[in-house]
């Protein structure tokens, strides 16, 4: 079932197409990667999806009805890149503040925040200032404050900036908990290597529109490009054939392309047949990190100013 | 309508609960009386030295006697010298300025006599040597007629003016100078809260749009209701602050009689006291229960939350437009202080003309309104000025609070380059974000 189905929604700025028709669905449960380049629109569909702008046009389905900021701003849990809380504000009074602007009630604001606050080894925070806490601590508050209220959708963007090795890790555990607890998360970010680690299914946005949509599995499969690596001590000479080009040569490693009508037993054959001894061989599939690269910078990847008519 | 609630108090308590504020509360009346106090103090108290004045009385008007009533001048008359002369010997004879009568002098017409001193001479010194010569020609004059000046005195009278009005409840005494000085005061808090509170709202807002929990915040509930939110529960603040103050004024009646018991029981015979210290607080007692106390309180309230939520509405959508940058909020704000302090400085001509038509205009314009009309409530205001005044008002903070709401919602989420006023019309007028 989806909890978030995007219909061609649009919002055009003065001098930019933010976001121009992009439509997504994003499954129950599933971990989702929003990613693109820096001013991709992907914050302004965050925006939308949050209830913070109204879309121009296009419609937003949220757990199969119309998305109603007001009535389902309750079941969103929503961390902005750019971290906020109030600077002077005791902590405890500040999460429970926020907890209850999210319609809880006192008591049960108070039972999830002590839970979480014990998870997160923070019960001595509670009369300190936000003023007081470094960059990483803030970050731990800010994610906590965002799922207090037990969000059905928890939007995080850029949740690891500033975090150390043994946080972050604190804070992904916790994503795959909520997750596994039945939550949504979609997960903004230009960290390739954490979407690998994290995300089921990936969109690509670019220039307000969506490039990419697929499983992240699936992503590498469609980009893979029948390259191979080939443990074995090979000699130059014993390269020359038509069947594969030679990407990357060392002594006792390469890399090999494929071409299209050959298989990788034709390719085992051919070493076989010389005699050379096959200590590995495995398939090269693309990282997000080279399809992202290699996807952006088709385009011009700054946005260019324009006007718009609308 | 429970979130706004929630907003409302946590921007309420926050304040509250600072030490800062009861210090401000309890410590600015007592600065601002203690002000007035001491500029009282130093005015009738002046300098403690005695000035020595030299007069060159050429003209003989006072015939070798210089009677004056204020110790702190002391006259010589100099005998054998010229204006010329004497000019450049003063100043080491010891005298800090001298006066020069010349020979021949007018008794009908205007007369310009000259006072030298190395510096400028206080107006009080200026005017104590004028009366002496005033009074000192006048009794010369009377002599000339044959006219005994102790005589005349005794046979001249002065008059002091009551003006009593007719009003539904009886004959009224009315006291000018007690419906005068409420009505200044009013006046000049309501100004001071919305300028003082009108900032706080503005600082606030742009804490909140620099902090970046205003992306959060907007996640929860609708940027209307954080705007109003917060603007309520700053004037709360204001509301409390008047509630404490009028309970240490009440306070400070309750227990005065009981330090000192018999300084009412003078007031209350201060009619025929002859002090005049008693006199003077018994009128104002007196002028203070005949004005019209409850209605002055009511329009008091009335007009410091329409100006105040007028106001705030407008500065928080300033704090809205502006980011880090302090000196572009100083010019955003310059546009808006100015009509409260046209307010201001129509009100001050406004309690001493109540009905110029600058007054009524000042009391009908919404943005100045609040302030003006404080300075006529203690005069009679027609009942259909005080209407439109009243409607007026209400429907400027509809509008502003509409118009502001949008430029604060646009305003509160964008980052960066400050916009444009043409920029914030634009968003105030359109119609979907």
């Amino acid at each position: 079932m989806n909890i978030l189905e995007l219909d061609s929604l649009k919002k055009y700025f003065a001098t930019q197409k933010a976001v121009d028709d992009i439509s997504f669905n994003i499954k129950q449960g599933s971990i989702f990667g929003l990613l693109g380049p820096n001013g991709a629109g992907k914050t302004t569909l965050l925006r939308m999806i949050t209830g913070i702008f109204y879309p121009d046009s296009g419609s937003i389905q949220f757990n199969g009805q119309p998305f109603h900021p007001e009535k389902n701003n309750i079941d969103i849990g929503y961390m902005p890149e750019e971290r906020g809380l109030y600077k002077k504000m005791k902590i405890g009074e500040q999460a429970l503040y926020l907890a209850r602007l999210k319609g809880m009630s006192k008591n049960d604001a108070m039972d999830s925040i002590k839970k979480w606050f014990i998870k997160f080894e923070m019960e001595s925070w509670w009369n300190k200032k936000v003023e007081d806490l470094s960059k990483g601590m803030s970050q731990k508050l800010q994610f906590v404050t965002t799922v207090l209220h037990n969000p059905k959708l928890i939007i995080l963007d850029e949740p690891f900036s500033g975090l150390d090795p043994v946080n972050a890790n604190l804070i992904k555990d916790e994503i795959f908990n909520l997750a596994k607890n039945g939550a949504t998360i979609i997960f903004s970010t230009h960290r390739m290597e954490q979407v690998e680690e994290i995300c089921d299914h990936i969109v690509l946005v670019n220039k307000g529109k969506k490039i990419l949509d697929g499983s992240v599995s699936q992503v590498k499969q469609d980009f893979k490009e029948n390259i191979y690596k080939l443990g074995a001590n090979v000699l130059a000479e014993q390269l020359m054939t038509y069947i594969f080009e030679v990407v990357k040569y060392e002594p006792n490693q390469l890399l090999l392309k494929l071409q299209h009508d050959t298989t990788t037993n034709d390719l085992l054959k051919y070493f076989i047949n010389q005699n050379i001894s096959i200590n590995s061989f495995n398939e090269v599939l693309p990282s997000l990190n080279d399809i992202f690269i290699k996807l952006v910078e088709d385009t011009k990847a700054t946005r260019q100013f324009q006007n718009i008519e609308s | 309508m429970n979130k706004i609630f929630l907003i409302i108090s946590r921007e309420y308590f926050t304040r509250v609960k600072k030490k800062s504020f009861l210090i401000t509360t309890i410590l600015v009346p007592l600065i601002i009386i203690g002000f007035y106090v001491a500029i009282f103090a130093i005015s009738i108290k002046g300098s403690d030295d005695v000035q020595q004045i030299a007069v060159i009385d050429e003209a003989h008007i006072f015939n070798g006697k210089t009677d004056t009533t204020n110790p702190k001048l002391q006259f010589t008359l100099i005998e054998n010298e010229t204006e010329k002369s004497f000019l450049t010997k003063y100043k080491n004879l010891g005298y800090q300025s001298f006066l020069y009568i010349p020979k021949v002098i007018d008794s009908v017409a205007k007369n310009k006599f000259t006072l030298h001193s190395p510096s400028s001479v206080s107006l009080t010194t200026m005017s104590d040597v004028e009366d002496l010569i005033n009074n000192t020609i006048r009794k010369n004059q009377l002599i000339a007629n044959g006219i005994d000046p102790k005589e005349f005195d005794k046979k001249s009278n002065s008059v002091t003016l009551d003006n009593a009005i007719e009003t539904k409840e009886g004959q009224k005494k009315s006291f000018a100078g007690v419906a005068y000085a409420v009505s200044f005061g009013c006046g000049f808090l309501i100004y001071m809260m919305m300028m003082i509170y009108g900032t706080q709202v503005m600082r606030g807002v742009t804490e909140e749009k620099t902090n970046r929990i205003a992306e959060v915040m907007v996640s929860s509930v609708k940027p209307f209701q954080m705007m109003m939110g917060k603007i309520v529960g700053i004037g709360a603040v204001g509301l409390t602050q008047f509630a404490i103050w009028i309970v240490l004024i009440l306070g400070v009646q309750m227990i005065v009689p009981l330090i000192f018991p018999q300084f009412m029981e003078q007031l209350q015979h201060a009619n025929t006291a002859s002090s005049e210290d008693l006199s003077f607080a018994a009128t104002a007692f007196e002028g203070m229960s005949n004005l019209p106390l409850a209605k002055i309180i009511f329009l008091f309230l009335f007009y410091f939350l329409g100006g105040y939520l007028t106001y705030a509405s407008i500065f928080a959508a300033v704090g809205s437009v502006v980011s880090e940058d302090q000196q572009e909020a100083q010019q955003l704000v310059f546009p808006v202080i100015m009509p409260i302090i046209l307010g201001f400085v129509i009100m001050t001509k406004a309690v001493n003309e109540p009905n110029s038509s600058l007054a009524i205009f000042g009391s009908l314009f919404p943005l100045t309104s609040p302030i003006v009309m404080m300075g006529r409530i203690t005069y009679d205001v027609p009942l259909w000025q005080m209407g439109l005044s009243m409607l007026l008002l209400i429907g400027c903070f509809l509008f502003f609070t509409w118009v502001t709401g949008k430029i604060y919602r646009t305003g509160i989420l964008m980052y960066g380059k400050k916009p444009s006023w043409k920029e914030m019309i634009k968003w105030a007028f359109r119609k979907t974000n």
